[in-house]
């Protein structure tokens, strides 16, 4: 099939075969990187900037060496480090950068629909590296992949996504494309973290842990994230982590060979324990590796791909 | 100076009147409303086919003079009301600096009364320097020019300042408009809180931030006998809170912007920052229930908000962009649009842009009667035109109705009997 997206803004607007050939094309890329030589020329004389206006160590070294070893020349921009702290807008950073003919611009921004401002400004590929609470497209490809490769199929699942739905771009780039490849979503967490009409997005809401894991195919826990708990969504971590987070004990409710993932990093002890971070049915590492074949079909892709083959 | 309009539809809600009629001004004041008035040494206006109502007042503007005149001053905004067919504008003290001294209010009213083409009635602060601390010399200012009080952009969020507030502007028969919004709600909002606002990961702001400081600021009207206006509504909840209290004799009236009535939250999913206002769009059911207030006279006028800001102000982040639209040129439109579809007559459509606004302030404007400042608009009310932001007169640009289809318009503004805008 021919890949339509010039940019990659989220998991929304695509559709379950464009979904699953990106999961394919993903396939084909895994192996390069357990190579002596993890490199091939797809790429090459591509330039690929990572525009990083938020903290990211996963993501961003992810789409750097998924860059790397297409042979692109990558390079990374981080807000601190860059003329955002003199007060220059965002559209003007990006137009500067722009001027340098780069062929795609990999963002992560605090602002939701930061990444569909940018394309529709610039003549460049924009791919969403995370963009406020609104969609993290890379990250749930690479569940899915990860899914994928453990469980088969996709269709069919129950997956179960516990934690910090408000505040979450992971879980709504989930849900879309869980359901766009037949899975069933369920999400659960204390009131103060499930925002309204969540559900309208394709998914079942449970105010408890326990009833969302039960029988589920899929644990996937997020982080609670300390910067954003403020004062008024959970009284305490360890009251956090007694209701919501996931033990040995919690996990035997999920399906037997049920797997547990983590979009990192993990806070040990609050939404996993230990046990179960580094028990036998965790795959969060898996993530992490299976992350840098999924950018690399993502970059390929954007960059027209096919035509660069038939070249 | 006589100046025959004639054969126009002449709709003037104060009189009840709705018929075909001509209309003699003779300097600057309405001298006569009769069929068939013999033109004589009269300039005359052919209104065949046109619609002849008083000149429109919109009661919530921010006109940006003093002081943010790169989004909008005093001339260029009221030269966008003269083109909406506007002839009164109340503008609101969020200026720079702010409306909260005699000083300032002087110089709105001199200037727009030597360069403006509409009039302006400035609304002075509830607190100096809008900081919710001291109340404003609301005596001085009331004598200066200003019709009410308000501290617009910010709820006055101690209870017992709302109250002495109320108390004190009641003691000069001016009202206390209310901006009713419980900041510690909105808690960093951006946009209505539902599904809209889970799915674009935007923060929302739910309704009960706005009814809850709105039952506040009734129950304070109730309590003290002052006249309450709530500015833009725009939940089910205070729309139905002002009816009741209507209802048991509170002295509260409300207005609703077109905005408000016209959107949903759904526009802001491609992040538009033309849709970013305060309050925001909200949803489908807060819309139906801002008509039904309009409808059944909860809702006493159609203000626009006319909020200008600068392009750079709005080219950026939705998160981060200022709130506000402009409207004073999309007005008339969007409110003959209301009659199109059969939520309010022809002349309630008008009254809730003339006479009953003008009532809610107390200003001398708003019907045709005998006597009256001649401030006239001329409406056709069939044309179809469509909106191109490029083309407004306002300085800022920052409409929700960029390339939309609208009808009807003002073809001709009289202010006190003189022409202040003629479309060609």
């Amino acid at each position: 099939m021919k890949f339509q997206h010039k940019h990659i803004l989220g998991i929304e607007p695509m559709s379950a075969e464009e979904l699953t050939f990106i999961l394919d094309t993903a396939d084909s890329f895994k192996e390069i990187n357990t190579r002596d030589i993890k490199k091939v020329p797809t790429l090459r004389g591509k330039t690929i900037v990572n525009l990083f206006f938020e903290a990211s160590t996963r993501t961003r070294t992810s789409f750097e060496v998924a860059g790397k070893r297409l042979s692109a020349d990558t390079i990374n921009i981080s807000a601190s480090g860059s003329s955002v702290v003199k007060g220059e807008t965002l559209e003007d950073t990006a137009k500067n950068i722009e001027a340098m003919h780069p062929d795609i611009i990999v963002m992560r921004h605090n602002a939701s629909g930061a990444c569909r401002y940018l394309a529709e400004r610039l003549n460049c590929s924009v791919v969403n590296a995370g963009d406020g609470m609104h969609e993290h497209p890379s990250q749930a490809l690479l569940d899915a992949f990860t899914i994928r490769q453990h469980k088969g199929e996709i269709a069919g699942l129950t997956v179960a996504i516990v934690g910090d739905i408000t505040h979450s771009r992971v879980v709504r780039s989930n849900i879309y494309c869980l359901n766009r490849l037949g899975a069933k979503v369920r999400i659960a967490g204390p009131g103060t973290m499930l925002p309204p009409g969540i559900e309208k997005l394709g998914c079942e809401v449970f105010r408890n842990l326990e009833d969302a894991i039960r029988d589920a195919d899929v644990v996937m826990m997020l982080r609670i994230q300390r910067e954003r708990q403020g004062a008024t969504l959970i009284p305490s971590v360890r009251e956090y982590s007694r209701f919501f987070g996931l033990n040995e004990e919690k996990l035997k409710l999920a399906k037997p060979d049920a797997i547990v993932m983590h979009p990192g990093p993990i806070n040990r002890g609050v939404e996993l324990s230990s046990a179960v971070a580094d028990g036998p049915q965790n795959v969060i590492l898996d993530q992490v590796e299976n992350g840098v074949a999924v950018r690399m079909a993502l970059l390929y892709l954007v960059a027209g791909g096919e035509q660069l083959q038939n070249d | 100076m006589r100046l025959l309009i004639k054969s126009g539809r002449v709709v003037d809600p104060a009189n009840k009147i709705d018929e075909k009629l001509d209309v003699l001004i003779v300097d600057g004041k309405i001298a006569e409303l009769a069929q068939n008035i013999d033109a004589g040494d009269a300039e005359v206006i052919n209104a065949a086919g046109l619609i002849v109502t008083p000149g429109l007042i919109d009661m919530h503007v921010h006109l940006r003079d003093p002081g943010l005149e790169y989004k909008e001053d005093i001339v260029s905004g009221t030269r966008a009301a003269a083109a909406g067919g506007v002839t009164s504008v109340v503008c609101m003290p969020n200026t720079s600096p702010v409306n909260d001294n005699l000083a300032i209010t002087r110089y709105i009213t001199s200037k727009a009364r030597e360069q403006g083409t509409a009039n302006v009635f400035p609304v002075g602060c509830i607190t100096k320097g809008l900081k919710g601390e001291i109340l404003a010399e609301m005596g001085e200012l009331k004598e200066g020019g200003c019709v009410g009080f308000s501290d617009d952009g910010l709820p006055v969020r101690d209870g017992e300042m709302m109250r002495r507030a109320l108390e004190y502007a009641n003691t000069f028969d001016a009202p206390i408009i209310s901006h009713a919004e419980d900041l510690t709600l909105v808690a960093g909002g951006c946009m209505n809180e539902g599904p809209v606002s889970t799915e674009l990961g935007l923060k929302g702001i739910p309704w009960a931030a706005e009814d809850a400081m709105t039952a506040r600021d009734i129950m304070l009207a109730e309590l003290t006998g002052a006249h309450l206006h709530v500015a833009h509504v725009s939940t089910r909840g205070s729309v139905e809170l002002v009816r009741q209290a209507k209802g048991r004799g509170v002295r509260v009236t409300c207005e609703a912007a077109p905005h408000h009535f016209m959107l949903t939250d759904e526009a802001v999913r491609g992040y538009d920052t033309n849709f970013k206002m305060n309050p925001p769009l909200r949803s489908a059911d807060d819309v139906a229930a801002v008509r039904a207030g309009l409808a059944d006279g909860t809702i006493d006028a159609i203000a626009t908000d006319h909020a200008p800001h600068h392009i750079d102000e709005k080219n950026v982040e939705f998160a981060i962009a200022l709130n506000g639209v402009v409207g004073l040129e999309t007005l008339l439109p969007l409110t003959l649009q209301l009659v199109g579809e059969k939520v309010l007559t022809l002349e309630q459509a008008i009254a809730l842009v003339t006479c009953r606004p003008a009532g809610v302030l107390g200003l001398d404007r708003g019907t045709l009667s005998v006597g009256a400042v001649a401030d006239v608009t001329l409406v056709n009310p069939n044309k179809e035109w469509t909106v191109d932001a490029q083309q407004l007169l306002s300085k800022s640009k920052n409409t929700s109705f960029d390339g939309q289809q609208m009808k009807g318009y003002a073809v001709r503004t009289l202010l006190a009997g003189k022409t202040v805008f003629e479309r060609q």
